[in-house]
């Protein structure tokens, strides 16, 4: 008969649900853990990039000569050649694999390359001066918006956006690569898809017929730890194949990681978002009409359709407008659930904007307005609980209300995201001696995957989380998808179920008869033994039902789908955050007091990781909110600030207090849902419509800068 | 960065010795928190870097006197400094930063402007010989004595309060020691082949000398973030008071222009009053009254007059 599976209830739990440190944390911290940055085998060459200084250009000639004849150098190899166009300042023209760092640079310095300077454009805010690098991405309209806006009892028009940001992985982007004999090939990869990089490397390699032909499983990746990726780290890119093909040339293995400078140039961008907002709503409050007109730069990269009006998909007159600018900047990658901060700025602050001129306060407006989303009640009571946490009835006020020359205000986002399972497959082994382990091909980008996967399988097999191991980060292991879109925990946790399910029950085969069973399915795996269910004292140690093992291994595979498997995992979440800032009306400084996010996930199997995703998405929104934007010269093309003196992130100092409240208990029954994104959708939107509670007047673009707050301040006619 | 031949004498005569007299040849190293990313970036490539950490009898701290290769956080653990100095060397919040960065390096340090540390020169000029700046992303850049060719504003902090202290400096070169009012150590460069100081390539900072005499002093500076930043702006005052009444005020912006930037006009509108919001609004008036502000930057002048209003109110207490 085929397993079942589902979640154990609330009563049945010991340690899905609790509060468990990371158990990848020690390692972490005293430096035992190995990332794709720290492998150093054996003979390991370093490789650098030579890259564009041109925001636009043709390459008319390429000198390596005095490279290849420095000391130490090791080998060139070409991303770009004659006649190819770099398209962004920092764009690859080739690799050099050298002894050291050191002389890697060296090298790089001595390459010559002789351009055909072309023109470009940098900066899209100003979409009129785009010209012909504008593309149509989106016309959509439902209803009558014309219409609708025209029978509004109140209506408004603002201009909002969102300058382009960067990922600022901790870790940077690279790999080490070591190609031995023909075909064998490890990459140490720092990437969000140990099971993709194969495939995506043999790819590229194939494009060069010199070198022999490469399958995916001939390409070892491995990645037990990395530092980050948010979106931006799916691809081998144009160092690692680099890496590759010059650990082929020289035989050596060869580390290429990106510097800051490049992490920042070349490694990921948010899109930019700007536009143009017309919504109109009955006096009551009910929201009846949306208009937008948006444009955003994905680099030279394709565009996306705007989600407008972001959550409040229900609404029937609606019109929206996307284009997309081709500008020569690093392309665009998936960030932290993308277009959604956004968009919920450019909805969340144009409809903030007309609840102060309904004289509404914005949470009964968004309470009012909550049947427009697909979970009405979900935000409400989210609503209700964020405004509680922030003290919102005490503190919120009219816009602008405030005296003296330090404003406080409040405001809030309302956030939504998927976060469906992908696909994985589990297998857990059981050894004669005891020993339990979960062998997945997935990758732990620092969130927690690794304790989840050891809670559930602890939790399944009865023992203890110390007594249960876990391997992931290697593409030997079974397959898993790639950690992107929020949708590892429900994979692995979902396949994990499974496969330790399987193992358990196999188990429980072969003790039955020693327990006396009537069957297998009179017993559980709980508290370290196997036991009847109908009378507990009847119970042998897990070590001694192992030993009944003789010299057979148990090994059992679970499957995320599994059609028949029950629903272990779900999609789609609503959450509310609210911010409490603090403006500087004589120098236009933000200040963070405090910040509140109230989210749902369904089942959460660890607490303590959950409200981590959550503090670190508030923290990546905080920094986008009041200080993150790539600057570009016009005149130069040159990318001003990829370094962490101007491209500023936040300190510990500056991030007030975090208050994270998960909704834990009330959706348990719809299984796991991922959690990555949801909670760094809404920090941007809120932060900004606190400041206009607190200075009375919109700051239109994020982030919210000094210059900008006071230009605001001053249009408005000062401080009064 | 380029390979360089690493001297590390024991003497200042040694030291200076080992200099070049032309800019670019050496550098000298105290500190190295901006000396390493100059180098790392190539923005300094140097066939000899002559280090000051051998030599003994630069770092000793007094309230009158600060050697050169004293570390910022000597400096702020020091007791008896004027309150301007102490407050300007806490806004460098970075615990790194202030172990290892000396209050010679932080004089001495090359400007923040971005052209300049993307590699397009200090006056920041593209391949044509066009200057940058003033059409392009200047926001950070100078809103006074900014008729060019100089665009960028002073880095240092510590600056604008030691010359409102009327401090002076120590130098050595090879003509021997010099000394010189912390006022005149900052020039603004007229060419591609000077610098934003007044020192040659030979000569070594060694101390800082701050009069005695009671005066009440602050430092007030914008940042955006408690994280280290750097300052948007930045003002030191030093006031010599006669009971309620200011009888003489020496007012200095940070990060507004080329130099460190002495403002008279603020000074006078000062002198002879009782301190009150009103009086120092109206001496923060006077200090940008004559700022040009380019296409990006006019919001420095509100934060200069900010900053100058804040730290008189704060120099009274």
């Amino acid at each position: 008969m085929a397993n079942t599976y589902d979640w154990p209830s609330v009563e049945d739990r010991s340690i899905i649900g609790s509060r468990v440190s990371r158990l990848d944390g020690p390692d972490k911290s005293t430096g035992r853990a190995k990332y794709a940055y720290d492998r150093n085998p054996e003979g390991l060459l370093t490789g650098r990039l030579v890259v564009s200084p041109h925001a636009n250009a043709r390459i008319k000639k390429i000198d390596a000569s005095g490279a290849e004849a420095t000391k130490g150098v090791r080998g060139v190899v070409l991303i770009k050649d004659v006649g190819d166009e770099v398209q962004w300042v920092g764009d690859e023209i080739a690799a050099i694999a050298a002894d050291t760092e050191e002389l890697a640079r060296d090298a790089v310095a001595k390459v010559k390359v002789e351009y055909e300077v072309l023109p470009h454009l940098v900066n899209d805010e100003d979409v009129k001066k785009a010209g012909n690098r504008v593309t149509p991405d989106q016309d959509d309209s439902a209803g009558d918006v014309a219409k609708a806006l025209q029978d509004a009892d109140v209506t408004h028009e603002g201009y909002y956006g969102v300058a382009t940001i960067t990922h600022c992985c901790l870790e940077p982007h690279g790999n080490t690569v070591l190609w031995e004999g023909e075909k064998d090939i490890t990459v140490w990869a720092s990437t969000q898809a140990v099971g993709r990089i194969g495939a995506d490397l043999a790819k590229n390699l194939a494009a060069d017929p010199s070198l022999p032909k490469i399958s995916p499983s001939d390409v070892h990746v491995i990645t037990p730890y990395m530092g980050g990726g948010f979106g931006s780290k799916f691809a081998i890119d144009s160092w690692g194949i680099a890496a590759a093909k010059l650990s082929r040339m020289t035989g050596r293995p060869v580390k290429i990681m990106l510097d800051r400078h490049e992490e920042l140039k070349i490694a990921g961008g948010r899109p930019s978002w700007y536009g143009n907002v017309k919504v109109g709503a009955k006096k009551d409050g009910t929201l009846t009409a949306f208009e937008s007109e948006t444009w955003s730069t994905s680099g030279m990269g394709r565009g996306s359709k705007a989600q407008l009006p972001y959550v409040l998909t229900e609404l029937k007159d609606t019109r929206i407008r996307h284009v997309t600018v081709a500008t020569n900047t690093g392309p665009a990658r998936a960030w932290r659930a993308p277009r959604h901060p956004q968009c919920a700025v450019i909805t969340h602050c144009a409809l903030t904007d007309l609840a102060a001129k309904l004289d509404m306060d914005p949470v009964a407006f968004f309470k009012k307005n909550a049947d427009l989303t697909p979970r009405p009640d979900v935000y409400r009571a989210e609503l209700d609980k964020a405004a509680e946490l922030i003290d919102w009835a005490g503190k919120y006020h009219k816009p602008g209300a405030g005296s003296g020359h330090v404003r406080r205000g409040v405001g809030l986002s309302i956030h939504t995201w998927g976060g469906a399972p992908h696909d994985s497959q589990c297998r857990v082994t059981i050894e004669p001696d005891g020993a339990v382990t979960a062998e997945l091909g997935s990758q732990d980008l620092g969130v927690g995957t690794w304790t989840v996967i050891a809670m559930v399988l602890a939790e399944t097999v009865g023992l203890p989380l110390s007594q249960v191991k876990v391997n992931i980060g290697d593409s030997r292991y079974p397959p898993s998808g790639p950690s992107g879109g929020s949708t590892t925990v429900g994979g692995v946790s979902s396949s994990t179920r499974r496969a330790a399910v399987n193992a358990v029950e196999k188990l429980k085969e072969k003790v039955a008869a020693d327990l006396g069973a009537s069957s297998k399915d009179d017993i559980e795996a709980k508290g370290g033994q196997l036991r009847l269910k109908s009378n507990p004292k009847k119970a042998m140690t897990w070590a001694a039902a192992c030993r009944k093992l003789g010299t057979e291994t148990i090994s059992e595979i679970g499957n995320q789908p599994d059609r028949d498997g029950g629903k272990l995992a779900d999609q789609g979440v609503g959450g509310v955050q609210m911010a409490d800032v603090s403006v500087d009306m004589e120098t236009g400084i933000v200040t963070m007091n405090k910040m509140v996010a109230v989210q749902d996930c369904g089942l959460i199997i660890d607490l303590k990781t959950a409200e981590s995703q959550v503090y670190g998405a508030m923290i990546m929104g905080i920094c986008s909110a009041l200080w993150e934007e790539r600057v570009y010269d016009e005149i130069s093309g040159a990318y001003l600030n990829a370094d962490m003196e101007f491209y500023k992130l936040a300190g510990i100092g500056d991030i007030g207090e975090l208050v994270v409240h998960m909704m834990t208990g009330v959706y348990d029954d719809r299984g796991v849902i991922g959690l990555g994104e949801p909670p760094a959708v809404s920090p941007m939107a809120a932060i900004s419509n606190a400041v206009f509670n607190a200075i009375g007047v919109r700051v239109p673009t994020v982030p919210l800068t000094p210059d900008k707050v006071l230009a605001a301040l001053e249009k408005k006619g000062g401080m009064a | 960065m380029q390979a360089f031949e690493y001297a590390s004498p024991s003497s200042v005569k040694e030291a200076v010795g080992l200099l070049s007299s032309s800019w670019g040849e050496t550098d000298v190293l105290a500190g190295g928190t901006d000396l390493l990313s100059l180098l790392k970036e190539r923005l300094h490539t140097p066939k000899r870097v002559v280090s000051l950490r051998n030599v003994s009898g630069l770092n000793g701290v007094s309230a009158t006197q600060i050697g050169a290769t004293a570390t910022i956080d000597a400096l702020t653990k020091s007791k008896g400094m004027p309150a301007a100095l102490v407050q300007a060397a806490e806004g460098i919040t970075s615990p790194q930063m202030r172990v290892m960065g000396t209050v010679g390096g932080e004089l001495l340090q090359r400007p923040r402007c971005w052209y300049f540390r993307n590699g397009y020169g200090l006056l920041a000029k593209d391949s044509s010989g066009k200057a940058l700046v003033p059409g392009g992303e200047n926001q950070y850049h100078a809103i006074l004595g900014n008729k060019g060719p100089a665009y960028f504003v002073s880095a240092s902090s510590l600056a604008p309060a030691l010359i409102a202290l009327d401090a002076t400096v120590t130098v050595v070169g090879p003509d021997g020691e010099e000394e010189i009012s912390a006022e005149k150590l900052f020039r603004t460069p007229a060419g591609d082949n000077e610098r934003e100081n007044a020192l040659k390539p030979n000569q070594i900072l060694i101390a800082i000398k701050i009069p005695g005499g009671a005066v009440k002093s602050a430092t007030y500076e914008v940042r955006q973030r408690q994280l280290m930043d750097w300052p948007l702006v930045g003002a030191s005052v030093a006031l010599k008071m006669n009971g309620g009444t200011v009888e003489s005020a020496r007012i200095v912006l940070g990060h507004v222009a080329p130099t460190p930037w002495r403002s008279s006009e603020a000074e006078r509108a000062l002198t002879g009053k009782s301190i009150s919001e009103e009086t120092a609004m109206a001496a923060a008036k006077a200090a940008v009254a004559g700022a040009t502000p380019l296409s990006r930057n006019k919001h420095k002048v509100q934060l200069a007059s900010v900053a100058v209003k804040r730290a008189i109110l704060r120099a009274a207490g």
